[in-house]
């Protein structure tokens, strides 16, 4: 219930007020709140790959995260997005570190 | 009554004339339908028709989530408020204003009033006002973070007890302060009305200084650590990375990061959006109905504790760079 947290296809993280007017009310423009949700999801498979994990959707509403060995944690909120990975990982995610921004630099 | 009613959060350290500045504005007509919340009532009595105490308790919400910390107490008492007020039970009141106690972070207060499921769909925070001490507000910063999370979550620094600082003391402070907090307007208490109290909205996320005017401040003083700069982005900005990078940015050095605030100018957006955040909380962006110096451009000034600026920077536009070839290949898929 945070200012960071959001669900997938009706939530009202911060991200969503400006590519979506409307995001309050969960029904508008249903077509334009999938496509944000699908590249919202693209870009943050390229983050996840950095670490060898990856990103679903689930039936529109929750969001899969799965590890390279098949473990999966299912999570409604995009604020848990940060917290499941590292613990998935077992490493934080950390945009400031170098190693990770060389990274991300070296994905194509 | 329509929209939800305006908070005005009063934060400042201890003894540095919260509950005088107070005492001064709520005597101006324009302050007679505020409801006040204190901690505690202090010395000096507030009389003011509407006026309630909360004591200090901290629920965290069991939603997993670090951000989440929500004082119960003060949810409670602002949602009995505003159920009397519905009622007739209490003289009508247009606003709130809450003065928080001196050593505390004013963090969590905010954090109540826009995560509490409740409480948000009732009040939003119009702003937050910071009273500092120009006698002891030096030792302050130097020694206690709260203080300094004060002064940088402020939209409006007031300063009091100028008349008994000396002049060089004066200067320095007002430097510093500039230094830590350049979005916020620095008043001294002998002047305050009850109309800067009142800024509405439009005006606290208006002031982004350009990153010129930050251009002699920025670079980072073991003994200073707090500190604030510009980051200047010619280019449209992908909104949806923008908002990847910085929610990553806040879940892991969240508690680093006093203010983050921004008007940015987003790709298939005409109008400036503004952002604004304190630590994890970020407000709900806001569109703004003209470019505050005709200039269309990005501008986020970050209030940091310790963090390297340039490395903001980089990981910044790595993060930017990255989405513009993962998002034009998906496309063009």
């Amino acid at each position: 219930m945070c200012s960071l947290c959001g669900v997938l296809g009706c939530d009202d993280h911060w991200t969503s007020a400006v590519a979506r007017p409307g995001v309050y009310t969960q029904n508008t423009d249903r077509v334009s709140r999938r496509r944000e949700a699908s590249r919202r999801l693209a870009l943050a498979n390229a983050l996840l790959s950095t670490r060898r994990l990856s990103l679903a959707e689930w039936q529109g509403r929750s969001y899969v995260l799965a590890s390279p060995t098949g473990r999966t944690q299912i999570f409604d909120a995009l604020s848990h997005l940060w917290p499941e990975a590292e613990a998935m990982a077992g490493r934080p995610f950390d945009p400031l570190d170098p190693e990770f921004i060389e990274k991300i630099e070296a994905i194509r | 009554m329509s929209g939800p009613t305006p908070v005005h959060l009063l934060t400042g350290f201890l003894g540095s004339g919260k509950t005088t500045l107070l005492r001064g504005l709520l005597t101006d007509p324009a302050m007679a339908s505020a409801a006040v919340l204190v901690n505690e009532f202090g010395e000096i009595g507030l009389d003011h028709e509407l006026l309630e105490r909360v004591d200090e308790t901290v629920v965290l919400m069991k939603s997993g989530c670090v951000c989440c910390t929500v004082r119960g107490e003060l949810a409670d008492a602002m949602l009995s408020l505003h159920s009397r007020r519905a009622r007739g039970e209490v003289p009508f009141f247009e606003r709130v204003v809450i003065e928080t106690t001196g050593m505390a972070d004013p963090y969590p207060a905010l954090s109540t009033i826009q995560s509490h499921p409740v409480v948000r769909s009732h009040y939003r925070v119009a702003n937050v006002v910071t009273t500092v001490d120009a006698v002891n507000a030096p030792a302050q910063m130097a020694t206690r973070l709260e203080a300094l999370r004060q002064v940088g979550a402020a939209d409006l620094l007031v300063l009091t007890k100028t008349d008994l600082a000396d002049p060089d003391g004066a200067a320095a402070l007002h430097a510093r302060l500039a230094e830590i907090n350049p979005s916020a307007r620095l008043i001294e208490a002998r002047e305050a009305v009850a109309e800067d109290f009142l800024a509405q909205d439009a005006e606290r996320v208006l002031r982004v200084p350009a990153a010129a005017a930050l251009a002699h401040h920025g670079a980072f003083r073991a003994e200073a650590p707090v500190t604030s700069f510009a980051l200047e982005i010619e280019t449209p900005l992908d909104w949806t990375a923008f908002g990847l990078w910085l929610a990553m940015l806040l879940h892991r050095h969240g508690e680093h990061i006093f203010r983050v605030k921004g008007i940015l100018c987003i790709e298939g957006e005409e109008r400036p959006v503004a952002v604004h955040g304190v630590q994890r909380l970020v407000h709900a962006p806001v569109h703004l109905e003209r470019w505050p110096d005709g200039r269309r451009l990005s501008r986020i000034v970050f209030i940091v504790n310790g963090l390297d600026h340039g490395r903001i920077e980089a990981s910044f536009r790595a993060f930017e760079a990255l989405s513009q070839r993962v998002l034009s290949r998906q496309a063009a898929a």
